[in-house]
């Protein structure tokens, strides 16, 4: 537990009834805030803290229909058990009043309910900017199998499963999926969203203090598929600014080759491999990406943004076969040579959404 | 039970008593399963909506349909279903079997022609790159004509087998009660086929 | 043509690959063997199971029985008992592939014994399963035993559709048992989202294998909701208005009204996800612009409603356990009656909400936010009705009535949880955790099975004409509850620590010792289906003892309470008439309840068809070929179900007449029985002297 701020999964602004209740769940949730800050019950930005308290008042508000049931059921059931003396009036089946309480309660703590959703799906929209005085870091998301890639399209730097950021500074997050979809999430400072092919969504974060938090995908991508968690890292400016300058400095370069490792299926750390680091590497950092990357990747024409890279790994791979393999674990031979090919400059095509889609841009389109 | 029976659709009424107490929960029925049906063409239709736009580079309503041969299975359709209404007429009023089987063989005539233009139409969008495996579009395409033809083809096929039944047994209540719910589903589907010329076909060519 | 080109056709895209034990042969490390011996057995369960069943019927020559007087049956009782004897089946493997997860879950920090792959497939068949196979036949049978006879009919509308209805879901259930045995089975969850499930990712037999069982249930529950609103429309007894009818019937109404509306969808993305698989077509693929997010709109334009489909009949049952057991009218019959379709009708407005995070814009999430909260409100009002009808009531607690005491106090915590869902910023914390698998299963145990368990425990009498064990019994209730408890309260908590679903291992030693509890939780519900085993076996041993041929050893209060136990093939031997709620316990209030009918006629029953039968087969046999690509059994199997429907269009001799004196006989005798058998108080329910006559009401007031 770091920071001590666990004792903040303690509820407020809920009513001494409900606060015994909450005390015990958030005395059973406590035990989750480990060094890795896994929950929002725990949170470490203003989003996941509004969540919090929104949770809260859920949970008390609904408590008023629900902990009746719990505490009268069983007395109802001793009361008026057969054999008991109580009241008994077999033919009794309805009562206006009772009818009014039963539908009017309800209904009422329904339409409270209602406000609050509506006030915080508002505020909580992930596509808005977050308030802050400080101008937003613009990052690019991309989910593969099995691994997160974030672009820094102003710092031109890129990094694999490790998505490091100024604390107090927000995050303005574009994501997509070079595969299958994906949801991403770092629960502990917000919301997750999704994350489609040829699709773009958005996402602001903000995390309060510098701090290591666990990101994740929680869409089913495959047999590896536990494996795609990463580390958000809220660092101080300086820090961050170090880390640009230690990317630009030692990152990979990502060229074509290297991209169709990225985008085959495998891991971060058979990627790590391929690319001749050492196999428990957590993260990778690559140097000078290409501005137009991003919406390269979301036309499905990420080759063409990419230098050709040099002869030796190109020579390794089979090209435009189109076949998804998953990579061995046995080293980065086996890895390059089941490399996966790009994705052929074609011209897959965007549709208009239907109702219920997301606000998608079209290909090539960046915001 | 009681009451006398009643539906929406041709009421066989008091000259066939039997066929038509066995008509009320088979027409019902059939009712209920043209409203899943209708679900089903709903969300092809929807599909096909959302779809209009996803070319992929290949062709569009105007390089693939002909208003001609459209406007032909049209026509085809509309009368098809007038001499099934005549059918029907002659069935409720008992004008004899013969002018009962004239009108059947001639509505069968027409439902074979207009699968017969059809397929051609379907043939001629594939040779000009139109195939469901071009596109988005196409495959929407695909999915939503091709279904309501095949409506029609099950619907010829059950009408020969209810003429060959009206041959072996003579007209009686299953014929009789098969006869009445293939006329729901065959206007049903006249139906179906406006929506497909208004959206797909003028929609797409205007 | 060689012999090479021969078996290519012949056995399409089958080789040595689908065998179980094939992968370790490959790779015979340690972990490959545990799950090669794991996934054998398996197969080897299926093999021996059909194997011992061939040997039973044939050394107890009962393969005519079977035949004659179960497969072909076209009586609504006798399918409605096939219908839950597929469920109970299914219930068992799809419990064991839970079991088999939470261990894997409980050793998963770093490791576990489970490849991933085979944890893939056991949470999509887990889901498969337990939705289209367990929880559709269950409530499907139960409404097929239980609704003719409360309305007063004598067998649905279409009989024999409602017999091809229960062979699509066998052979359904029967593609799903095969995939055990010729692998794999498709891991791209219940839901089986594109474009995971497409051939650009999943180019294998799992996914097909998903499509077709799945597509086969959902023709058959469109079919059977069909024929259930037809009946109910349509077939009711002279007297039993709508509002006449016992609350049970509403919901099996509101149920098959969502059943016709909402089973279309799921089979129309099925079937363009097959069209994308097998024709090269382009609905939900990743490229020429395929749109995956409209199979997700329509997989959940089914799915939402589909959840009401399941929960609305346990909530009926539920409702006839409350007031029997509390031997009191239901309270709030119209409230609950309104309440009921007010659920049915949101239950189409509400599908969004199962991908809020999409990313579509703020306005619409509201939208579908307020409307989910909005179904709150008649369950809530459906949880005090319930209350309010043990209030001044006399309660006793029944084998039924724990599991509805089980279900009312656990459904209101799912209640919570789903209000919680129901706000967008809050589900975008925990959408796709195990917060929501919890919460899913915490309205589907308590809710649907508990409703099912407790019909089965409530109908059971009616249907064999003895009680079920009872110690047995009330030890799986209690087992059920326990277990659900440890088994799903932890994942509450796992999700809001971030814990995604369908991970097979994880890193974060915090969630150890939930995962440990949540482990050992499914075994206590192991446990329990090893109760509801024993409770079985041993009642089929004691089912002299338990005997209750009048039939009512509940004090019911509806029609099919007033039928001998088991009930004979005509229902009543004149259709009875109604004139009020409660038609049973009216009449035996009034001391009019044994009638001798004025007059016996020969009734007219359908007769049996072997088109149940012959469709389930070739709707296997073209399951299957599709699966494996073997082209010329699905032309044969399509050809001969097209020949058999047009041969069954032929046939003139659809009923059979049972004769007046039979009728006579049969119901003479069942008086006489009546009156020499002594009426029980509901003290002696649970007693062998419980004979299926309860003690006469007086003034309304069970003794």
């Amino acid at each position: 537990m770091t920071g001590g701020s666990c004792n903040a999964v303690q509820p407020r602004n809920v009513g001494p009834l409900a606060r015994a209740f909450l005390g015990l769940l958030a005395l059973l949730v406590v035990t989750g805030c480990s060094q890795n800050n896994l929950s929002f019950l725990d949170p470490h930005g203003p989003v996941a803290a509004a969540q919090r308290t929104h949770f809260w008042i859920v949970v008390a508000l609904t408590l008023v229909v629900v902990l009746p049931v719990i505490v009268l059921t069983p007395v109802l059931v001793w009361k008026y058990r057969y054999g008991g003396e109580s009241t008994y009036r077999p033919r009794w089946s309805f009562s206006k009043r009772l009818e009014y309480l039963i539908w009017g309660v309800p209904f009422l703590i329904v339409a409270i309910l209602g406000y609050f959703l509506w006030q915080q799906t508002y505020s909580l929209d992930p596509y808005k900017p977050l308030p802050s005085d400080q101008k937003p870091l613009h990052v690019q998301v991309v989910g593969y199998d099995w691994k997160w890639l974030f672009i820094y399209p102003e710092q031109n730097i890129a990094t694999v499963n490790e998505l490091v950021f100024p604390a107090e500074r927000p995050l303005e997050l574009e994501l997509t999926s070079d595969t299958v979809m994906q949801s991403f999430f770092v629960p502990a400072l917000g919301s997750q969203i999704y994350a489609m092919h040829g699709m773009v969504t958005r996402l602001h974060l903000l995390a309060d203090h510098p701090g290591t938090y666990r990101g994740e995908n929680t869409q089913y991508n495959g047999e590896r598929f536990h494996e795609q968690h990463f580390t958000a890292k809220a660092v101080t400016e300086a820090a961050f600014d170090d880390f640009i300058a230690g990317a630009r400095r030692h990152g990979h370069a990502l060229d074509r080759p290297t991209y169709q490792v990225l985008d085959g299926r495998n891991t971060v750390r058979e990627l790590a491999r391929a690319l001749g680091e050492d196999g428990q590497t957590e993260a990778l950092r690559f140097s000078a990406t290409p501005d137009d990357l991003f919406s390269a990747i979301v036309a499905g024409t990420p080759g063409e943004a990419l230098a050709p890279g040099p002869v030796s790994i190109a020579a390794q791979q089979t090209p435009l076969a189109f076949q998804r393999v998953t990579t061995g674990v046995d080293g980065p031979v086996a890895a390059a040579a089941a490399l996966t090919p790009l994705h052929a400059a074609d011209d897959a095509m965007v549709s208009l959404p239907p109702a219920g889609s997301p606000r998608h841009h079209q290909q090539g389109e960046t915001p | 039970m009681t009451t006398p029976s009643r539906h929406p659709g041709l009421n066989l009424g008091r000259a066939h008593p039997e066929a038509h107490h066995a008509c009320e929960g088979l027409v019902f029925g059939f009712w209920v399963f043209m409203m899943s049906d209708l679900i089903i063409f709903g969300l092809l239709f929807a599909n096909y909506v959302t779809q209009l736009d996803a070319l992929a580079g290949g062709p569009g309503p105007k390089d693939l349909f002909e208003m001609k041969s459209a406007f032909i299975e049209t026509m085809l359709l509309l009368t098809s279903s007038f001499t099934y209404g005549m059918a029907a007429y002659c069935l409720k009023y008992r004008n004899g079997r013969g002018a009962l089987l004239f009108w059947l063989v001639v509505t069968l005539a027409l439902g074979l022609s207009f699968i017969g233009f059809e397929l051609h139409d379907f043939r001629v969008t594939i040779d000009k790159g139109g195939a469901p495996s071009q596109s988005g579009f196409a495959s929407a395409f695909f999915g939503l004509v091709p279904l309501h033809g095949l409506h029609v083809a099950t619907a010829c096929l059950w009408m020969i087998v209810l003429i060959v039944q009206m041959l072996v047994y003579g007209l009686d209540t299953g014929v009789k009660t098969g006869l009445v719910r293939l006329g729901l589903l065959w206007h049903f589907l006249d139906i179906v086929w406006i929506g497909i010329f208004s959206l797909v076909y003028l929609g797409g060519l205007a | 043509m060689t012999l090479t080109h021969f078996l290519d056709i012949a056995l399409g895209r089958l080789d040595w690959n689908a065998l179980p034990f094939w992968d370790a042969i490959q790779t015979p490390d340690t972990l490959h063997i545990v799950n090669a011996a794991i996934v054998t057995a398996a197969a080897s369960l299926v093999v021996l199971g059909a194997l011992a069943v061939v040997v039973l019927l044939t050394r107890h020559g009962k393969w005519k029985v079977l035949w004659s007087e179960w497969l072909t049956s076209v009586d609504h009782k006798r399918i409605g008992i096939m219908f839950i004897v597929i469920a109970l089946v299914m219930l068992a493997r799809a419990i064991i592939e839970a079991v088999f997860m939470r261990t894997q879950q409980a050793f998963g920090l770093d490791g576990g014994f489970l490849l991933a792959e085979h944890f893939g497939e056991f949470f999509t068949t887990h889901g498969t399963i337990m939705i289209f196979f367990m929880a559709m036949p269950f409530l499907t049978g139960v409404i097929n035993y239980v609704m003719p006879l409360q309305i007063g009919a004598r067998d649905l509308s279409f009989p024999v559709m409602n017999s091809v209805s229960l062979g699509l879901t066998a052979a359904g259930a029967a593609i799903v048992m095969v995939s055990l045995v010729l692998t794999p089975f498709s891991t791209g969850g219940w839901s089986g989202y594109p474009p995971f499930t497409e051939s650009s990712f999943n180019p294998g037999a799992g996914v097909d294998y998903w499509i077709w069982a799945v597509t086969l249930s959902s023709i058959g529950s469109t079919m059977t909701g069909i024929n259930f609103a037809v009946t109910i429309y349509k077939e009711r007894a002279p007297g039993m208005h709508l509002f006449r009818m016992p609350l049970f019937c509403w919901t099996a109404l509101c149920t098959s009204i969502l059943m016709i509306f909402a089973m279309p969808p799921l089979t129309v993305a099925t079937a363009l996800l097959a069209l994308d698989r097998y024709l090269d077509f382009h609905f939900f693929t990743q490229d020429l612009g395929g749109d995956m997010m409209n199979y997700v709109n329509m997989f959940w334009l089914f799915g939402h409603p589909e959840v009401y489909i399941l929960i609305l009949p346990a909530f009926g049952v539920f409702s006839e356990v409350f007031s029997t057991f509390s031997g009191k009218r239901l309270y709030g019959y119209t409230g609950l009656v309104i309440a009921t379709m007010v659920i049915a009708v949101l239950s189409f407005t509400v599908w969004l909400h199962h991908f809020f995070t999409m990313g579509q814009s703020p306005n619409v999430n509201v939208v579908f936010g307020i409307a989910t909260m909005l179904i709150g409100v008649p369950t809530g009002v459906k949880v005090y009705d319930w209350m309010l009808t043990m209030f001044r009531g006399r309660v006793r607690v029944t084998i039924p009535m724990v599991y509805a005491l089980g279900f009312i106090t656990l459904f209101v915590l799912g209640g919570l949880t789903g209000i919680l869902l129901a706000n967008p910023s809050i589900d975008y914390q925990v959408h796709n955790t195990l917060f929501l698998v919890a919460h899913f299963h915490n309205m589907l145990v308590p809710g649907l099975l508990f409703g099912m368990l407790a019909a089965y425990n409530m109908w059971f009498p009616k249907a064999f004409g003895f009680r079920l064990e009872e110690r047995w019994g009330y030890r799986a209730a209690y087992a059920w509850i326990v277990g659900f408890i440890l088994a799903f309260f932890p994942l509450y908590a796992l999700g809001l620590l971030g814990m995604p679903r369908r991970t097979v291992s994880f890193v974060e030693p915090a969630y150890l010792p939930w995962t440990i509890i949540a482990g050992f939780g499914a075994l206590v519900i192991l446990f329990a289906l090893f109760s509801l085993a024993m409770q079985l076996w041993l009642s089929l041993r004691q089912r002299h003892a338990n005997r209750v041929p009048v039939g009512d050893p509940w004090d019911g209060r509806s029609l099919e309470w007033a039928t001998p136990a088991p009930v004979p093939e005509y229902n009543f031997p004149v259709i009875p008439e109604v004139f009020s709620r409660d038609a049973f316990m009216r009449e035996k209030d009034l001391g009019q309840a044994y009638q001798r009918p004025a007059e016996y006629r020969d009734i007219t029953m359908p007769a049996n068809s072997a088109l149940g039968p012959i469709l389930t087969a070739t709707g296997f046999l073209m399951a299957f070929g599709l699966v494996w690509y073997l082209w010329w059994l699905v032309l044969l199997a399509g050809g001969v179900s097209i020949a058999a429907l047009i041969a069954r269009s032929f046939v003139r001799k659809t009923t059979r007449i049972i004769s007046a004196a039979e009728v006579r006989e049969t119901h003479e005798a069942w008086l006489r029985q009546v009156a020499e058998t002594r009426a029980v108080k509901r003290d002696q329910e649970r007693d062998t002297s419980n004979r299926g006559l309860p003690a006469a009401p007086v003034s309304g007031a069970v003794q």
